[in-house]
């Protein structure tokens, strides 16, 4: 059971073209930017926004082939989604929210409340059957807008930014709850996230959207540790360039030439830890192979690390203990000379 | 310095000339007297016996009737219509949509006049309705009905249409994706939704349909039973009972003020 689609539309600014597969069992989360075309995208695997080109097949059934002209209409199609707001209906209570698509697919009011109910209680919420959507908090109305998107049996459940209306200490919490339920879902599973946390947390597999196009999939581990777009390598808090790599040398695109442990040909990414930079107010001696000068430009306290921006012919995010960075009066700004140890630069094909 | 104290503490900080309130005062006045002075010369005691005589009540029957029915055609015609400006993309919509409200502005006695024309005898559209189905309009309750109708309708079609425009329609996505077909998010998603506009329009809908005088008098006539509503039987009774002419216009008034009660929430908002 799984999704394959090619979705090519265009809307308004928006030019999306994707290409994507997701297995049963595998919970793929889709991240990027605002804008990236995430939101879109899902509307159009659930019909409400048409393909210029491409097909979906889900579980071997044609839902849209554009070219062949087949479209299934949104109601029709076995499909489950959360929605950003998650749109209760207001006029409605929780357990009549629920038991919506159930009446709507040809059930008795009996029956669908009955059904809805059940869910309502693995949600926890079965003391809120009766409550308004107005009365419900946020984490409660997220709970009840998963309940209802899946009480219907979908085949493909689609969440787009299901944490996102959420604050911060909610968050936590309902992402666990998330994940459980999730886990239980037999169908095909696609969350849109821009919040990285989230998309690591969740994801058995990560596929980065960027203005309308994947620039990268992997599991999370191997999206952080090689980053190919700098929107990932910002998320990850990574230092990351493009170049040429000729041996252990790599010669960059904005100027300036790294040298790195290992041997590469051709283009490359060479990526950098910040927590591998190290910042001296003199000229450094020893083993570093990357020196050179730059100027200490913003620093930024983040936790218990302090982030100093370095420009200069390579420029690159260095990460010190508030100590150094008082130490080296690094809040002054001025000249420091950058050294990077070989062994701390990652390269890898682009 | 004397002269700012005093500006202080009499305008509160509202800072408008204290001169305004004259003709302030004077609008007032003019508005509400001539309603001071209808319950002032309503007679109370025989209020009960003057709405009983045959000829009131059939006016008030009449004028249920026909601002009931008129509501009735509104709806059936109206509300179609105002999905058709508020969902669908086609060319001349704002045409069609100066054109629906075109009898809101326009004098009703004109509208009658328009009505006559259309569905007279002699009608372009009353003849056909004549020759083939013997069937005539004006002079008629039915007649009666089409004018209210006329009038009121944009009442409604405008009021509902504002409903569809400002709601939110990812909710009819919402139940798209729960598998509703078109027919049950009507039912079910966006007539509740649209719920007090609808309501609100219906409200303006009848209160007009009641209140209209020109439109009927001019293509339904003044027959009483038959299509004297009630502002046609004050007309009539100006002249030879004014007490029956005050206590109809006292139910119309009446009515008026219930329908501004009911919809005070949309048209006063307290802050």
């Amino acid at each position: 059971m799984s999704l394959e689609a090619r979705v090519e539309l265009i809307l308004g600014q928006l030019h999306l073209d994707v290409d994507l597969a997701v297995a049963s069992g595998e919970l793929v989360v889709l991240l990027g930017p605002n804008g990236a075309g995430k939101t879109t995208l899902l509307r159009a695997l659930a019909g409400l926004v048409p393909l210029d080109r491409g097909r979906v097949v889900l579980d071997g059934r044609v839902l849209e082939d554009a070219e062949g002209g087949e479209w299934v209409a949104t109601e029709h199609r076995p499909i489950g989604f959360v929605f950003q707001d998650y749109l209760l209906f207001p006029h409605l209570s929780a357990l009549e929210n629920v038991a919506f698509g159930l009446r709507a697919r040809g059930l008795t009011k009996v029956e669908a409340r009955r059904r809805a109910a059940a869910w309502l209680e693995r949600v926890g919420l079965a003391a809120h059957a009766a409550s308004r959507p107005r009365a419900l908090s946020g984490g409660q109305a997220q709970r009840v807008a998963l309940a209802r998107a899946m009480a219907g049996d979908p085949r493909l459940l689609l969440l787009d930014e299901p944490l996102a209306a959420l604050d911060a200490a909610t968050r936590a919490e309902v992402r666990r709850d998330l994940r459980r339920h999730l886990a239980s879902f037999d169908g095909t599973r696609l969350l849109v996230t821009h919040d990285p946390l989230e998309a690591i947390a969740l994801a058995d597999r990560l596929v980065v959207l960027e203005e309308g196009k994947v620039t990268q999939t992997g599991t999370p581990a191997e999206v952080s540790e090689h980053p190919r777009s700098r929107y990932v390598a910002e998320l990850v808090g990574i230092n990351l360039y493009r170049g040429q790599a000729d041996g252990r040398s790599v010669r960059l695109v904005g100027g300036g030439t790294v040298v790195a442990a290992d041997i590469n040909h051709g283009e490359v990414f060479a990526a950098v830890h910040p927590h591998a930079v190290a910042l001296h107010r003199r000229v450094p001696e020893g083993t570093p192979r990357n020196v050179w000068a730059g100027t200490a430009d913003a620093v930024e306290v983040v936790g218990d690390r302090v982030r100093v921006q370095v420009t200069g012919p390579v420029p690159i995010v260095a990460e010190v203990t508030p100590a150094a960075a008082a130490e080296l009066r690094l809040g002054d700004g001025g000249q420091v000379w950058v050294s990077v140890k070989a062994t701390e630069v990652t390269v890898y094909p682009a | 310095m004397t002269a700012g104290v005093r500006q202080r503490r009499a305008g509160g900080g509202s800072r408008i000339p204290a001169l305004l309130l004259v003709p302030a005062t004077l609008a007032l006045g003019f508005l509400a007297v001539p309603l001071a002075g209808l319950l002032a010369r309503t007679p109370w005691g025989s209020l009960g016996a003057e709405l009983a005589t045959p000829r009131v009540l059939e006016a008030l029957r009449l004028s249920l009737v026909c601002s009931v029915g008129a509501v009735g055609v509104s709806l059936l015609l109206g509300v179609p219509l105002a999905f058709l400006l508020a969902r669908v993309e086609f060319p001349g919509r704002n045409l069609v949509r100066a054109l629906t409200t075109l009898s809101m502005v326009l004098p009703p006695v004109v509208g009658g006049v328009a009505l006559l024309l259309a569905f007279g005898r002699r009608g372009l559209v009353g003849r056909w309705l004549d020759e083939a189905f013997g069937i005539t309009l004006p002079f008629t309750t039915t007649g009666a009905i089409l004018a209210e109708a006329f009038v009121a309708m944009p009442f409604l079609v405008i009021s509902t249409e504002a409903g569809l425009r400002a709601m939110d329609r990812r909710y009819e996505d919402a139940a798209a994706t729960l598998g509703a077909g078109r027919w049950t998010i009507l039912r079910r998603v966006t007539l509740p939704l649209i719920a007090p506009s609808l309501g609100a329009g219906v409200a303006l809908c009848w209160a007009r349909a009641l209140g209209e005088f020109g439109a009927t008098i001019t293509f339904a006539g003044n027959l009483p039973g038959v299509t004297q509503t009630m502002p046609l039987a004050v007309y009539i009774a100006l002249e030879t009972d004014l007490q029956a002419a005050i206590a109809l216009s006292l139910v119309l008034l009446v009515v008026s003020l219930a329908v501004l009660v009911a919809l005070r929430d949309r048209w006063f908002p307290t802050a």
